[in-house]
């Protein structure tokens, strides 16, 4: 045994001041192996947004050529003085034909050299038709004139122009071959190639080429799905965490009603999407890749999240209000709806929100639900076949062309760009109404 | 009649019903208010929901049933050989006749498909025109038994609050009705798996090989072994925790004991924006960044590492599990009162051998509890590992070769092109129900212990 | 108090007093722009128990965990003046406070054992630092810090369990087990007995005279009966600052200042 004497001799020598500096030591050590996992932590953050901004810039740019296009009325087939129906009506292939000759009138290949211009026609996106026909239908007068035209460069040429492709590589590994990059090289020096706004990114729908592709169906069909979300969840949210919280007996059903609840909340996404399969499409026959069922099942999904935040919001506003309510007369309902749940709001939508935001970015049930079909049209009612944001992401992220990885990474911009506007809106709700009692 | 256009209609004459409600038990009252049991309101508001209820049940039983009814008249429509052969191809079949339906046209399809279309828009329209009626006779039978209540002495105001409480308390419903509509539909199609595939063989079994079987040709059966897939589930929810565990805890330990607020506040945030990312930008994240990475930082070491890679999926849901432990954790270390700070400080330990011999300690069941959630979420987990991990179910503990895992085998058998009553679809029930069963188990023990844990320290 | 008035009262406590183990002068603490401790000078001695009362913060526990330094696990604390131990400033740089602690034990309000066994809660302070490396010493180490604290007998056959499984009074005896175990010169009370019920607290009074034989003992208190009880000296905070003190006897039957004397006869407090 040590007793005081003998301890603070201990304490004075030499063996004693060398653990002290050991156990220092380690502290020092302690303290920097959590610095370095958080470290760690954001170190992995900001690979990740790198990768997705400095890949996603990109796509929000696509290449297009600017050329002379003489838009006669006798080429495109029609009369001086047409209407815009029937310009809607002239033939893609006679409108891609006009556009491919005003390029090679700009390139000057000769009429008789049937190779050169096929593979000046890979330069030209194979959307240029659609392109002229928009131009024509807005101004039918144009008619007879010669206009220069930005035609969108077709999605092989992209990636050379913004340098995402080796243009050193062997010329059998490259999709432009050699008389095509002289080509690319001399319109850029002419000023007649330049990177765009890809405008078409928010208001074309599934393509196989990069440069026509965008997300208007993905972002119509997620905004229905947000809709239904919001109109389902909520009111049977809050409706059931009232009861829970406020009218709900103490019984066996109602334990069992907040176990499930809880569980509900950790239940894979994957699992949701195996409901709305066999219940809404195998059973109730809605239509299948429909913005309805993927809204109703990610309604149920948010569901237990609404709820849970709603119990929490509910369950912290004072007893004593209530009981202030009901002390001058209310009805336990008036007391309720007039006093705590007005209270509750603030909490209520902040938990709404981060549910909403984490049914935007939820991708695995929608593809169980038929979501990740090739969707041209924008929809027009929850009814029509659609897919969302998230698995626009997941079904480009799939696809082999190159220009395809830019427009991944801008999708996800606009993905994160919304999540990021829901959850700093629940923060603020938050923190502007945080009422601490 | 559009839907939306019933629904407008609906709310009109619930609103007209709250008026009449409200007009009504003026004039009985004959202008004397302080004789109604309830306010004016309440009477309205009576009718109101008495009718709006009775309309909105109505159509949404009948939205249920249309579809299933609609389908049943095609299908009995259906010519004798189309609806007793392969049900892919009745499938098909009703699929040409939708589509006929919304175009007019059954662009030259066989002559039953275009006549069964216009049957289908008949039967729709009608079935529409019969909801409308049915809808409208339940509101006014609604309308008049509640009209006729509205009297002085009736207690509105209850009457009122009672027909809301049972709303609220179906609202409370949906959330078991779900569990039951997962279990029940997961159920009903394992059993019907099982009734294909022998339990033990898919319990058991040691190969995945369900074989493409076109419709039809119904030969192959296919092996269905769960273990090769449970364990590439198992094998990257290790290799994720092995990330996850120490970076999540350790920052946890960080932000609570030692980080001063200012570095608290900012670096909190920033580690759950991380939780705030949708997985499939991790899983592209893992497909063009870190997949790319390790196989060629494996080949300049000697390694040969596939691009999708156990490895790959197992350090990107790492990186996705986190804020998922640090957060957890950072609530269970919190709690673990003051005092035993104090107590240990007193006798003169370091910070870190407070942490490390008190503090942890008395937070392990509680830390060891959030493990467990974020395990259960790794098993989940879908898009990650269906970018990542691959689709060969290799029963290896090689990290660098690709797996694949319960939830990529759902995904990949029911998007793929078998017909539904195939074992090959039907697998993914049993995956599914399988996947349910281990995440639910996990969840119900870790709120267990995380519960006990917090009434420790309460 | 004025200077002098000091003066003559420390004489007096020096005077047939054993050896001045903490010697303060003029400690300030701040937390933050707040003043908690206005300039407090005092001497604490050896093989005496030093009673500090006064009412509820007044800065007597806050003077208390200047001592042993505790006062530095609070953000925005900071203290100024002099605080010699046996001649040295705990203050100074050179002076580690893991190192002081081990020196200075102290003892919680409420029981605070760790959620360890037993044994484990007392062979902690031995472990970590160094005092008892094998096993037997260890063992011996806990028995007699046990024995010290009067809990052997009520927990020698059960050392495996949870010291959080004891009754309230049991966990407080635990804890100065545990402080003991160090073999510390000065034990810091900081009101040990107002979790507990009276018969617990008559065990731990017991146990604090027992203790004087070998260590200088400061106790925080509320109870001006257990003041009276336990202590031989004690001085009367108020407001941040020493109104008075000396003598416990002295004190109680005939204080000098009518703050003292209010307080306790009970007109304020």
């Amino acid at each position: 045994m040590t007793d005081a004497s003998t301890a603070k001799a201990y304490f004075q020598s030499e063996a004693a001041a060398k653990l002290v500096r050991k156990r220092y030591a380690a502290e020092r050590r302690f303290r920097f192996y959590g610095m370095a996992m958080i470290a760690v932590a954001m170190f992995f953050l900001a690979v990740l947004f790198y990768t997705i901004i400095s890949g996603g810039i990109m796509g929000f740019q696509t290449t297009s050529i600017k050329v002379p296009v003489p838009l006669t009325a006798e080429s495109l087939g029609v009369e001086q003085g047409a209407t815009p129906e029937q310009l809607r009506d002239i033939g893609g292939f006679k409108l891609t034909k006009i556009a491919r000759n005003a390029l090679y009138t700009q390139l000057g290949i000769a009429d008789a050299e049937k190779p050169l211009k096929s593979q000046a026609d890979k330069l030209l996106s194979n959307g240029i038709d659609t392109q002229l026909r928009e131009i024509l239908q807005n101004d039918p007068a144009i008619v007879g004139s010669t206009v220069d035209v930005w035609l969108l460069a077709h999605g092989a040429v992209d990636p050379f122009v913004k340098g995402q492709i080796d243009r050193n590589l062997p010329e059998d590994q490259r999709l432009l071959n050699n008389q095509q990059l002289a080509w690319v090289d001399r319109l850029e020096k002419d000023g007649r190639l330049e990177l765009q706004f890809n405008s078409g990114l928010f208001t074309n729908g599934a393509s196989a080429d990069p440069e026509l592709a965008g997300v208007a169906v993905a972002l119509i069909g997620s905004l229905f799905i947000m809709i239904l979300v919001v109109a389902a969840a909520l009111p049977i949210g809050v409706g059931a965490a009232v009861y829970l919280e406020e009218f709900a007996p103490r019984n066996r059903f109602t334990d069992l009603v907040e176990v499930n609840i809880n569980n509900l909340a950790a239940v894979p996404s994957i699992v949701f999407g195996i409901l709305g399969l066999a219940i809404f499409i195998n059973f109730m026959h809605l239509p299948r890749s429909a913005p309805i069922v993927g809204g109703l099942v990610l309604s149920l999904m948010t569901l237990p999240t609404v709820i849970i935040a709603t119990r929490a919001a509910l369950g912290a506003v004072p007893p004593s209000i209530k009981e202030a309510a009901l002390g001058v007369g209310a009805s336990k309902m008036q007391a309720v709806f007039h006093h705590i749940l007005p209270l509750a709001m603030p909490g209520i939508l902040t938990g709404l929100i981060i549910g909403l935001a984490r049914a935007l970015g939820e991708t695995a049930p929608l593809i169980m639900i038929g979501m990740v079909a090739a969707v041209f049209e924008v929809p027009s009612s929850p009814f029509d076949p659609a897919t969302a944001l998230p698995v626009q992401i997941y079904m480009w992220a799939g696809m082999p062309e190159r220009g395809f990885v830019a427009l991944t990474s801008a999708a996800i911009i606009i993905l994160l760009v919304f999540l990021l506007t829901m959850n700093a809106t629940a923060v603020v709700l938050r923190k502007r109404f945080e009422r601490r009692w | 009649m559009s839907l939306s256009i019933l629904v407008f209609l609906t709310a009109g004459l619930t609103f007209a019903a709250y008026m009449s409600g409200v007009f009504r038990v003026r004039a009985v009252s004959g202008g004397n208010l302080s004789t109604l049991h309830s306010r004016p309101t309440y009477y309205g508001a009576y009718v109101a929901l008495i009718v709006g209820l009775a309309a909105l049940c109505v159509m949404i039983l009948w939205l249920v049933g249309e579809n299933i009814l609609i389908r049943g008249i095609i299908v009995d429509g259906l010519p004798e050989a189309v609806r007793n052969g392969p049900p892919a191809e009745m499938e098909l079949a009703l699929g040409q006749i939708a589509n006929a339906a919304k175009a007019g046209d059954a662009f030259g399809a066989e002559p039953y498909v275009s006549q069964l279309a216009a049957t289908y828009n008949a039967v729709s329209a009608s079935s529409r025109l019969y909801m409308t009626i049915a809808m409208f006779v339940a509101a006014a039978g609604g309308f008049a038994v509640a009209y006729s209540q509205v009297k002085p002495e009736t207690r509105a105001r209850n009457r009122v609050e009672t027909v809301i409480k049972a709303v609220l308390f179906l609202c409370s419903c949906v959330a078991v009705l779900t569990t039951l509509g997962i279990v029940l539909s997961m159920l009903f199609e394992s059993v019907h798996f099982f009734s294909m595939v022998n339990p033990a063989d898919f319990f058991f079994g040691l190969t995945w090989d369900p074989r493409f079987s076109a419709a039809g040709s119904g030969g192959e059966a296919g092996q269905f072994g769960l273990i090769p897939v449970l364990w590439g589930t198992i094998f990257i929810t290790l290799l994720s925790m092995l990330v996850a565990v120490p970076i999540g805890l350790m920052s946890a330990i960080y932000l609570a004991e030692y980080a001063g607020p200012r570095f608290r506040a900012t670096a909190k945030p920033l580690l759950e924006i991380l939780a705030g990312i949708p997985t499939v930008v991790y899983g592209f994240f893992a497909l063009v960044t870190v997949g790319p990475f390790l196989r060629d930082f494996g080949g300049t070491i000697g390694l040969d590492i596939d691009a999708r890679s156990a490895l790959t999926a197992g350090i990107v849901m790492g990186i996705m599990i986190i804020p998922f432990v640090s957060s957890l954790s950072d609530d269970v270390i919190n709690a673990v009162p003051q005092s035993l700070r104090d107590g240990s400080a007193a006798l003169g330990a370091t910070k870190s051998e407070t942490i490390r011999k008190v503090v942890l300690p008395a937070a392990l069941p509680g830390i060891v509890g959030s493990i467990i959630l974020a395990v259960s979420r790794a098993v989940g987990e879908t898009m990650i590992v269906v970018m990542a991990a691959g689709v060969a179910a290799n029963l290896t503990a090689n990290p660098f070769e690709a797996v694949t895992t319960v939830t990529v085998k759902i995904v990949s058998q029911l998007t793929g092109d078998h017909e539904f009553t195939s074992p090959q679809t039907l697998v993914a029930f049993a995956l599914g129900m399988t996947l349910f069963v281990i995440t639910l188990g996990l969840n119900i023990y870790a709120l267990h212990i995380v519960r006990k844990y917090r009434e420790q320290y309460d | 108090m004025d200077k002098r008035q000091a003066e003559t009262a420390e004489k007096q406590m020096v005077e047939g007093a054993a050896e001045a183990k903490f010697v303060t002068r003029g400690v300030h603490v701040f937390y933050g722009e707040k003043e908690a401790i206005k300039g407090v000078d005092l001497t604490i001695y050896n093989n005496e128990v030093t009673a500090l009362i006064g009412p509820s913060g007044c800065g007597k526990s806050t003077y208390l965990r200047c001592l042993n330094r505790m006062n530095d696990t609070v953000e925005s604390a900071r203290v100024t003046g002099s605080i010699l131990l046996d001649g040295t400033d705990i203050y100074d740089k050179k002076v580690d406070v893991v190192q002081l602690r081990a020196r200075v034990g102290m003892v919680f309000q409420k029981p605070n054992p760790f959620p360890k066994s037993i044994y484990e809660n007392v062979a902690y302070g031995p472990k970590i630092h160094g005092l008892a490396s094998k096993k037997a010493d260890v063992d011996a180490i806990v028995e007699t810090s046990l024995k010290k604290a009067g809990l052997w007998n009520e927990v020698s056959d059960r050392l495996d369990t949870q010291g959080t499984a004891l009754s309230g009074g049991q966990q407080q005896r635990l804890c100065i087990a545990r402080a003991i175990a160090v073999s510390p010169e000065v034990i810091l009370m900081d009101e040990p007995c107002s979790a507990l019920d009276p018969i617990a607290t008559a065990r731990v009074e017991e146990l604090i005279d027992e203790l004087r034989e070998n260590y200088a003992i400061v106790i925080v208190t509320h109870s001006m009966q257990q003041a009276a009880r336990v202590s031989q000296k004690t001085a009367f905070f108020h407001l941040g600052d020493i109104v008075e003190h000396g003598q416990t006897e002295q004190i109680f039957t005939n204080p000098r200042e009518e703050r003292t004397r209010d307080y306790i006869t009970g007109r304020f407090g």
